[in-house]
């Protein structure tokens, strides 16, 4: 394509396939293409219908303690085993997901929505509101995300909302600025000059005109915010500063009995870990053929 | 003077100087990019003025502050006999129904995420022109058929069509409004040959069937001459030399404008016919320092001591014929 703008921005055949063709050829397309991506998103699909639907799967109530099985090893019973509480493990895990997929679901959204907005409007406003969003983005992104997290857990203190509140702040501003400079691109583009030319209002030009074609990078960013949101739930919970007992959660299951049981129980750290670690890889393996499509310049780096 | 007789666009002094900063929080100023540098035109109710000039000069820059995509740096816009030149975002929203324009590069200028009837029905919807989706749908049809495409192109994505029917969609846009003036710019270079004459000619239909206004910017000779009333020829942000299309042509009486036509005739006359700009020999200057005097001097082959020093104004050397010169007699 014969534009103006740096090569990564123009738009690729592919992406224009796959966004302009029914959902359903578009899946099959990428399903071709991205076989590893496919098993990936079918590995992130069968957690999230099994946190969903955790009251109809699980064999026990999460919370449940049976003191005639505690630190019971994997059997037909209890298949994952028990905790030194006499828990379930299996169903513990199972609850977990659902509290890994709502805080990781909802801070990559809320965190992406909220930095695809700041970033096309810094990029659009340009001049003085650009230079203060971008400063105020640096000072954030100064900070690791896990410590960030950890600042504003100590001011807001636990819990599933304020873990969500900690995660969603420092993903903001990561989306932001790379939205910003795909969007700076598309700004100089015609169709944007077009559309100021007809005098459209500002929310317009953005909302219509400039965040969907900032989409490729964005959903990009989303699926590894949401690997990124759930490990990081997942190290606040083990830190005993995210979710609280008695809510299942993967991060606080590896907290501990965990680490007092590990060379007697293992199972009590092996299955939440493996529960952990699996749903990254899908939603790595799901986010880079993700990439791969939508974005092939990106691949080469 | 009446509303008939006086221009429907008359630009005075017009200046669009770019400022050069440097450093991160503090923004000095180092400079400028002197892009238009007070440049004088009027164009009348129902002609097509072509600006012409070598790549950098200042064309797009001057379209693009006639429709206010940029805030010149000063000098006057006088459009239907009011300055627009310093209005505001609000006071703008009325000029944006008047003043339309179409972009040289067909697959730019349309948003891939939007479907054809969809970028053609979005002016009219936001306008409130026709507020009942129905009609809006069918004045979207009628507009496309306007422009020459069947009506099924609505439900198209841009990227299902050609360069030619793309171009069509941004004309049919254009068009959307009701316009009365439209900036083309370079509004035909992009295109293949055989495709050019089809929208020229399109261009030429529709300013008499709704008595457009075109500031016709281009680089090929040709379709300016074909098309165009009157030409100016633009150097360096500045106009050297303005006139009637067959005077210029015919009778060009800068410098510049001579070298420029006098560059080898092509012994083929349909190579001839398509015959672009050619720079004279020599760089053109940068518009960051640009020549003292008469911008031109450094390349002008009859310059003399004084246009070092003298800015040569833009005046009536024959009746209609204007030049930038000191040498023209
Ligand atoms: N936003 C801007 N900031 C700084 N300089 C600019 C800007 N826009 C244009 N310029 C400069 O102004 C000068 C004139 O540019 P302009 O695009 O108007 O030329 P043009 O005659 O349309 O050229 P072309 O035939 O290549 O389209 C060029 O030197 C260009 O680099
Ligand atoms: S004013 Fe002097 S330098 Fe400029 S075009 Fe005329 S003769 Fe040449
Ligand atoms: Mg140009």
């Amino acid at each position: 394509m014969s534009t103006t703008l740096d090569g990564r921005i123009a738009l690729p055949a592919d992406e224009a396939i796959v966004l302009h063709r029914s959902y359903w050829q578009a899946t099959l397309h990428f399903c071709r293409r991205e076989p590893l991506g496919a098993v990936g998103a079918v590995l992130v699909l069968i957690i999230a219908i099994t946190g969903l639907s955790a009251e109809l799967i699980a064999p026990y109530s999460p919370t449940a303690n049976d003191f005639a099985a505690m630190t019971e090893a994997p059997s037909w019973t209890h298949w994952l085993g028990t905790d030194q509480f006499g828990r379930d493990l299996l169903s513990r895990i199972i609850y977990g997901a659902r509290t890994a997929l709502i805080v990781g679901l909802t801070s990559a959204i809320v965190g992406g929505f909220a930095g695809l907005v700041l970033g096309v409007a810094s990029a659009y406003f340009g001049g003085r509101l650009d230079l203060v969003f971008q400063r105020i983005f640096d000072v954030v992104m100064a900070f690791p995300l896990i410590i960030m997290a950890l600042a504003v857990v100590a001011i807001f203190g636990t819990g599933v909302h304020n873990v969500i509140v900690a995660i969603t702040i420092p993903l903001i501003p990561r989306c932001a600025r790379v939205v910003r400079s795909s969007a700076l691109a598309i700004r100089e583009i015609p169709y944007v000059d077009a559309a100021r030319a007809c005098g459209y209002s500002h929310s317009r030009i953005i909302l219509r005109h400039m965040v969907p074609n900032v989409m490729a990078p964005f959903l990009i960013m989303l699926t590894a915010f949401v690997g990124q949101a759930i490990l990081a739930e997942a190290s606040l919970s083990y830190l005993g500063l995210g979710v609280q007992e008695p809510t299942p959660a993967w991060g606080l299951m590896l907290q501990g009995g965990a680490e007092e049981y590990a060379s007697t129980a293992p199972w009590i750290a092996i299955f939440p870990g493996l529960a952990i670690a699996l749903t990254v890889f899908g939603v790595s393996l799901f986010g880079d053929a993700l990439r791969d499509v939508l974005d092939p310049k990106l691949r080469e780096r | 003077m009446s509303a008939i007789g006086r221009p429907l666009l008359e630009v005075r002094g017009l200046r669009m100087h770019f400022p050069i900063t440097e450093g991160l929080v503090a923004r000095k100023l180092v400079g400028e990019v002197k892009a238009v540098d007070g440049i004088d035109f009027s164009v009348r109710r129902g002609e097509t003025l072509g600006l012409v000039g070598e790549s950098g000069c200042g064309k797009t820059t001057t379209g693009r502050c006639i429709l206010r995509l940029e805030r010149p740096t000063g000098g006057e816009i006088l459009y239907d006999g009011v300055d627009i030149a310093r209005m505001e975002r609000k006071e703008l929203l009325a000029l944006r129904r008047r003043i339309q324009v179409i972009f040289q590069d067909p697959y730019s200028s349309l948003n891939p995420r939007m479907k054809v009837g969809d970028i053609i029905a979005e002016p009219i919807k936001v306008h409130g022109i026709e507020p009942d989706a129905a009609k809006r749908t069918a004045r979207v049809r009628e507009l496309l058929s306007v422009c020459g495409l069947s009506p099924r192109f609505a439900d198209r994505y841009p990227h299902e069509m050609s360069g030619g029917q793309r171009q069509r969609v941004g004309i049919a846009r254009a068009l959307a409004l009701n316009p009365e003036f439209i900036v083309c710019d370079e509004a035909v270079s992009a295109l293949d040959v055989s495709i050019q004459a089809q929208v020229v000619n399109l261009l030429e239909d529709l300013r008499e069937q709704f008595g457009l206004t075109y500031l016709f910017i281009a680089h090929d000779l040709s379709v300016v001459r074909h098309l165009c009333q009157r030409v100016a020829v633009m150097y360096l942000g500045r106009i050297v030399e303005l006139a009637d299309g067959d005077e210029l042509f015919g009778n060009p009486l800068h410098p510049y404008t001579q070298a420029l036509l006098a560059a080898v005739p092509v012994p083929d006359p349909s190579v001839e016919m398509h015959r672009t700009f050619r720079p004279v020999q020599g760089e053109v200057p940068s518009p960051i320092n640009p020549p003292s005097g008469c911008v031109f001097h450094p390349r002008c082959p009859i310059a003399v001591e004084g246009c070092r020093r003298e800015r040569p104004e833009l005046r009536e050397a024959r009746p209609g014929h204007f030049v930038a010169c000191s040498e023209v007699r």
